[in-house]
C-alpha cells in the first residue's frame, strides 16, 4: 500500500512555497522508487509551522514543519515516512497543545481532509446536518438556530435565528441566501481558511438556510484578494451540484437550491451588507439606508438572509448535534465557539477556535507565546481596522461580545493583532483615518470629509503644531463621526483613533524631530 | 487613445458579454472577465459593455472607477501588491514598503523603470506570516527585505 502524505494548499502554505515542496517530495520519492499518495489538505492553522507536512502513521499523523524543499532529502533519510526523528519533527499533530486545547466545532474538519473530496467530507460527519434539516419543517430549523444562541460572526453579532425568522415569515416569490465572504478586516482569515479548507461546510450551511426560509438561490460574495478561496469554492459548488447536494432537487427531497460564487473587486465597504447587495446587483458599493432591512427587501428587492461565512458554516454542526450541544459552549449571551485569529507580531499565530470566555491574555500568552520579535507587547487591536487598540493592562478581559464592549472594545470578526513596543500609536491612528478616507463610500459627510480632515489633524499633532487645540478638534471630529455616520465605516473609525489617544497619549506628545526617517 | 479595440481584444469582450451578460447583476462578473483577459478595461470596452447591458457609459465608468481592483489603463509587465494593513504593519510592512520603493525607484500607483506596477493591498488574509505581497496575483509571505530581493530576481 502506498504511503499517505499531506501537504496543505491553502493560501498560507502556498505563500510559503507549499507547491514547490510538493514537487520536491514527489521527485525525491520517484528517485527512491517509493510509492506515495500525496493529499493536498489545508492548513491546520498553526502558521509558524507552515508548510507543515504530515505523514500518516499507525499512531496518528506525524508533522514536520516548517519544511523547505532543501529539507526533503534529509527527511527521507531520517525515515520520516514512518514518523522518524528529525529536527523538524513536531510529533503527533493532534497531540500538540495548540490543537488539543481548542474546541473545534466549525473547524472540526479543516486541515484533516482533502477540501474537495466529498467522500472525505461524508466520512467526517458531512451533510448530517442537511439530512436532518430535510426531515424538519422550516420553522423547526429556524427554531434550532435560534435556540443554539448563534450570533452573526461577521461583526455585528446579531442573533442569526431572529434574522432567519424575518426572512422565513416574509411572503415573497423569490428569496435569497447571501454569504458575506468579503472578509476585509486586517487580522482576520477564518473565512478564508473555512472556504479553502472545508468549502462543503459552507455549502451545507447555506443549503440549510435556504430550506429554513424557502430560498431558491444563493450567492457567495468572495473578496478578490482571495483567489484560492474563490477557485476552491467554484470547484466545490460544481462537485456538490453534480452529486445532488445542490441544484434542482436536493437529495431527492423535491426542493432546489442553486448557488453562485461571485468575486468582489477590492472595496472594503462592500463588506457592509447593503453595499454588498449593491455590488452583487452590479452597482457601485454605496451603503443603503436601513430600513428597509435586507431580510425584507434585500438582493434584487427580495427577502434575503445575509450571513458571514463562519455563521453559516456553524449551522451544520448545530443541526447535526442539536441546539443544546452548541449553546453548551460559551457564556452569557455569547454562546458556542468563536474561531479566533491570532496574527501580527506573535510567535505562534494561527486559528484558535474556542468557546467564548477565554481571556485575551491567555490567548496571546498561552497560544501565541508572546511577541515574535521578543520585545514587550505594547498594543493589541481586536476586531479589525474599526476595532480599538488595547494596552497590555486590559488584556484580562474575557473574549465575549459584551465584556469587550464594556472596556470600549469590539470583538468583531475575532481578529487579534499583536504589536510590540516599536509601534507608534500616532501612526496607527493616522492609518485608521487614512483607511477610512480611502474606503469611504462617500454617502455621508462625517465619513467622507471627516476622515480626510482626521488625517490632517493627526498629521499636525505629530508635527507638533498647536497640539492641544488639534487634539481637541480630533476628539470633536470623532464624536461627529460616531454619531453622524450612516454605517460603521465612519461610525467606528473613531474606535482605533480614540483608543490610541486614550491609552497611548505619549505617542502623540513626542518631539516631532524624533519621528523623521 | 483610439476608439476601437484590436480585433482579438474586441472578440474577448464579445465572448465575455456572451458568457456573463445575461445573468442578474452581470456587471461585476463581466468586468472581471474582461480585465482577466485584457489586463485592464479599456474605454471602448466600457462603451460596448454599456450597450450590451443597456446602461449608460457613465454608469459603467462609475462602477469601474469605484472599485480598487479595476483598472482603466494597463499596468506594467508585472503587478506587485504589498499589504499595507495593520497585521502586516505589526510585522514590518512599513519597512518592507520603504525597501521596495527604494529598490523599484517608484511609489505606489506608479510603474518602475523596469515595468513593475506597485499597488497597495489591504489584507491578503496572511496576517500571521506577514509581511505579505502578491506578484501577478500569486501571494508570498514572510517577505523580509532579503526575501523580496530574491523574489524580485526570480519573478520581476
Ligand atoms: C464597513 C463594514 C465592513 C464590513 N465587512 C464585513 C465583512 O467583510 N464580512 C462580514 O461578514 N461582515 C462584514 N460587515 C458586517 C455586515 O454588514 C453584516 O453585519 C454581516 O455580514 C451580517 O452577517 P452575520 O450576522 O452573520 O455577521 C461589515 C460591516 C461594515 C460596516
Ligand atoms: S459611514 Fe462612510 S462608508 Fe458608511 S455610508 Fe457613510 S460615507 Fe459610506
Amino acid at each position: 500500500m502506498s504511503q499517505v502524505l499531506y501537504i496543505p494548499r491553502d493560501s498560507v502554505a502556498l505563500s510559503l512555497g507549499a507547491d514547490e515542496l510538493a514537487l520536491a517530495v514527489s521527485a525525491e520519492a520517484r528517485r527512491r522508487r517509493i510509492d506515495l499518495q500525496l493529499v493536498r489538505n489545508s492548513s491546520r492553522g498553526l502558521f509558524w509551522l507552515e508548510p507543515l507536512l504530515e505523514v500518516h502513521t499507525p499512531e496518528g499523523r506525524v508533522g514536520y514543519g516548517p519544511v523547505a524543499p532543501a529539507d526533503v532529502a534529509g527527511l527521507f533519510d531520517a525515515g520520516f515516512l514512518r514518523g522518524g526523528e528529525h529536527p523538524l519533527c513536531q510529533g503527533i499533530v493532534d497531540d500538540l497543545p495548540y490543537l488539543k486545547r481548542q474546541q473545534r466545532l466549525t473547524f472540526a474538519r479543516a486541515g484533516l481532509t482533502d477540501p474537495l473530496s466529498l467522500s472525505d467530507y461524508l466520512a467526517h460527519q458531512g451533510f448530517v446536518g442537511l439530512r436532518r434539516a430535510l426531515s424538519m419543517s422550516a420553522a423547526e430549523i429556524v427554531a434550532a438556530v435560534t435556540d443554539s444562541g448563534l450570533r452573526g460572526r461577521g461583526g455585528a453579532a446579531f442573533p442569526a435565528g431572529i434574522k432567519w425568522q424575518t426572512v422565513r415569515t416574509t411572503e415573497a416569490r423569490r428569496k435569497y441566501v447571501v454569504c458575506n465572504a468579503d472578509e476585509g478586516d486586517s487580522g482576520t482569515f477564518a473565512d478564508r481558511m473555512l472556504m479553502e479548507g472545508d468549502p462543503f461546510a459552507l455549502i451545507e450551511g447555506m443549503t440549510i438556510a435556504a430550506l429554513a426560509v424557502g430560498a431558491g438561490e444563493g450567492y457567495i460574495y468572495v473578496r478578490s484578494e482571495y483567489p484560492q478561496a474563490y477557485r476552491t469554492l467554484c470547484q466545490a459548488v460544481d462537485l456538490a451540484t453534480a452529486a445532488g447536494y445542490l441544484g434542482a432537487d436536493i437529495l431527492g427531497g423535491g426542493r432546489g437550491f442553486e448557488l453562485h460564487v461571485r468575486k468582489a473587486a477590492g472595496s472594503y465597504v462592500c463588506g457592509e451588507e447593503t453595499a454588498m447587495l449593491e455590488s452583487l446587483e452590479g452597482k457601485r458599493g454605496m451603503v443603503r439606508a436601513k430600513p428597509p432591512l435586507p431580510a425584507v427587501h434585500g438582493l434584487f428587492g427580495c427577502p434575503s438572509i445575509i450571513n458571514n461565512v463562519i455563521t453559516l458554516a456553524s449551522v451544520p454542526v448545530i443541526l447535526a448535534r442539536g441546539a443544546d450541544f452548541y449553546r453548551g459552549f460559551g457564556l452569557g449571551r455569547s454562546r458556542g465557539t468563536l474561531p479566533l485569529q491570532l496574527g501580527g507580531n506573535v510567535r505562534h499565530g494561527g486559528l484558535i477556535e474556542l468557546a467564548f470566555g477565554t481571556t485575551l491574555r491567555e490567548l496571546i500568552d498561552e497560544f501565541g507565546g508572546g511577541t515574535e520579535s521578543g520585545r514587550p507587547l505594547r498594543a493589541v487591536q481586536v476586531g479589525g481596522p474599526l476595532g480599538s487598540y488595547l494596552p497590555a493592562s486590559l488584556l484580562d478581559v474575557p473574549i465575549d461580545y459584551e465584556a469587550l464592549a464594556q472596556i470600549g472594545g469590539v470583538l468583531g470578526h475575532g481578529g487579534v493583532v499583536v504589536f510590540d513596543d516599536s509601534v507608534d500609536m500616532a501612526q496607527q491612528a493616522r492609518f485608521a483615518m487614512e483607511f477610512c478616507a480611502l474606503e469611504s463610500c462617500g454617502k455621508c459627510t462625517p465619513c467622507r470629509i471627516g476622515a480626510t480632515r482626521g488625517v490632517e489633524l493627526v498629521d499636525s499633532i505629530i508635527a507638533g503644531q498647536q497640539r492641544e487645540r488639534q487634539t481637541g478638534l480630533l476628539r470633536d471630529l470623532c464624536a461627529t463621526m460616531l454619531d453622524g455616520s450612516l454605517c460603521a465605516m465612519g461610525g467606528m473609525t473613531p474606535y482605533p483613533v480614540l483608543s490610541a489617544l486614550d491609552h497611548f497619549p505619549e505617542d502623540f506628545a513626542r518631539p516631532s524631530a524624533r519621528r523623521a526617517g | 487613445m483610439t476608439d476601437t479595440l484590436p480585433e482579438a481584444d474586441a472578440q474577448s469582450v464579445e465572448a465575455a458579454i456572451l458568457a456573463h451578460g445575461t445573468q442578474p447583476g452581470a456587471l461585476l462578473p463581466l468586468l472581471h472577465a474582461v480585465q482577466d483577459r485584457l489586463g485592464h478595461i479599456p474605454p471602448p470596452a466600457v462603451t460596448r459593455i454599456a450597450a450590451a447591458l443597456n446602461l449608460s457609459r457613465a454608469e459603467v465608468h462609475g462602477v469601474v472607477s469605484y472599485y480598487h481592483h479595476f483598472r482603466e489603463r494597463p499596468c506594467g509587465r508585472h503587478l506587485l501588491e504589498i499589504c499595507r494593513a495593520e497585521a502586516c504593519q505589526a510585522r514590518g510592512a512599513r519597512e518592507l514598503e520603504a525597501h521596495v520603493r527604494r529598490r523599484l525607484g517608484c511609489d505606489f500607483h506608479q510603474t518602475s523603470g523596469e515595468g513593475v506596477s506597485l499597488e497597495p493591498v489591504y489584507c491578503l488574509g496572511l496576517c500571521a506570516t506577514g509581511p505579505a505581497i502578491a506578484i501577478d496575483g500569486q501571494a508570498f509571505s514572510r517577505v523580509s527585505a532579503a526575501v523580496f530581493d530574491a523574489l524580485r530576481a526570480r519573478h520581476l
